[in-house]
């Protein structure tokens, strides 16, 4: 079985979430890069990806919108990548839009996202960091999974979750 | 207090090692001041220093036994402390779920791809 996810606040602004998967690094670094794989798992239950745009070397933009399936309502994330270095560590801004749906995160300071993978006997730990521009700005984003502002279903994590321990 | 406000202060409180050994030992049950700074390499003041800190983040309650005033863990923030992460734990852990399936996939696709090799490897 895979750790489970753990997520500390390294500072005031920070939120890290860490995470390790068996499975190669390289296959995880293609998982997070390219769009048909990204599709597949980033995401939210009940909301399709109807666009997801990469273009990774430095620089490079990409885009991420996710619509409702149900509502129909639409939010996403975009930025520019600052540092890559396939397949240990991608480096990125990242802008909320909050669409639709709105949200307390600011839409105009930037998040800086970093992520560091590194493997060890076929298991590749992940280090996502977060920094965002205010303590404020961290607090909203990390309480989006307390409100219903995403329709987040509970149940269904639950379900997924009794499925994963059976 | 407002929940966020809240939760500044019990995380600004749990930012220290010492406190948070206080806490740890207070689990396990109530304790006086001097059993607490028993185990630290600090004086009794400096322990009731962070004890004063603790109490007004709520984490911590005084007894009224007389001299002794034991102290005690109070669950209560610390519970709302964690639920918060907890949420955002749990979505994570369901995204990278989903991402652990679609590993599976790619890692058996992998090895599909080299049947050949594969095959060879095993004659032998």
């Amino acid at each position: 079985m895979p750790t489970p996810a753990q997520v500390t606040l390294p500072s005031d602004r920070e939120v890290r979430v860490t995470r390790q998967f068996h499975a190669p690094r390289q296959l995880v670094y293609d998982a997070h890069t390219k769009p048909e794989l990204i599709r597949k798992w980033m995401g939210y239950a009940d909301w399709d990806m109807p666009v997801c745009e990469m273009d990774v070397r430095v620089g490079g933009k990409y885009r991420w919108y996710w619509k409702h399936k149900e509502s129909g309502k639409e939010f996403g994330f975009y930025g520019a990548f600052t540092e890559v270095n396939a397949p240990a560590h991608l480096a990125h801004d990242q802008y909320y839009d909050p669409g639709d749906i709105g949200g307390s995160m600011p839409a105009d300071d930037p998040c800086v996202v970093s992520l560091d993978l590194k493997e060890h006997n076929g298991v590749t730990t992940l280090v996502c960091n977060m920094q965002f521009a205010s303590k404020e700005a961290r607090d909203g984003a990390v309480a989006t999974g307390m409100t219903d502002g995403m329709e987040f279903s509970y149940a269904r994590l639950d379900d997924e979750f009794a499925k994963q321990a059976a | 207090m407002p929940i966020v406000d809240q939760l500044d202060v019990t995380f600004a409180a749990l930012a220290d090692p010492t406190r948070r050994a206080i806490l740890a030992r207070l689990a396990e049950g109530e304790a006086s001041v001097m059993e607490l700074a028993a185990p630290f390499e600090i004086s009794q003041p400096a322990i009731s220093k962070h004890l004063r800190v603790l109490e007004l983040a709520g984490l911590v309650s005084r007894g009224r036994d007389g001299q002794r005033r034991p102290c005690r863990i109070e669950a209560e923030p610390l519970a709302a402390a964690s639920a918060w992460i907890e949420n955002y734990r749990r979505i994570w852990e369901a995204t990278y779920a989903r991402l652990d399936d679609l590993l599976e996939m790619m890692k058996r696709e992998q090895r599909n791809a080299r049947p050949a090799r594969r095959a060879r490897r095993k004659r032998k």
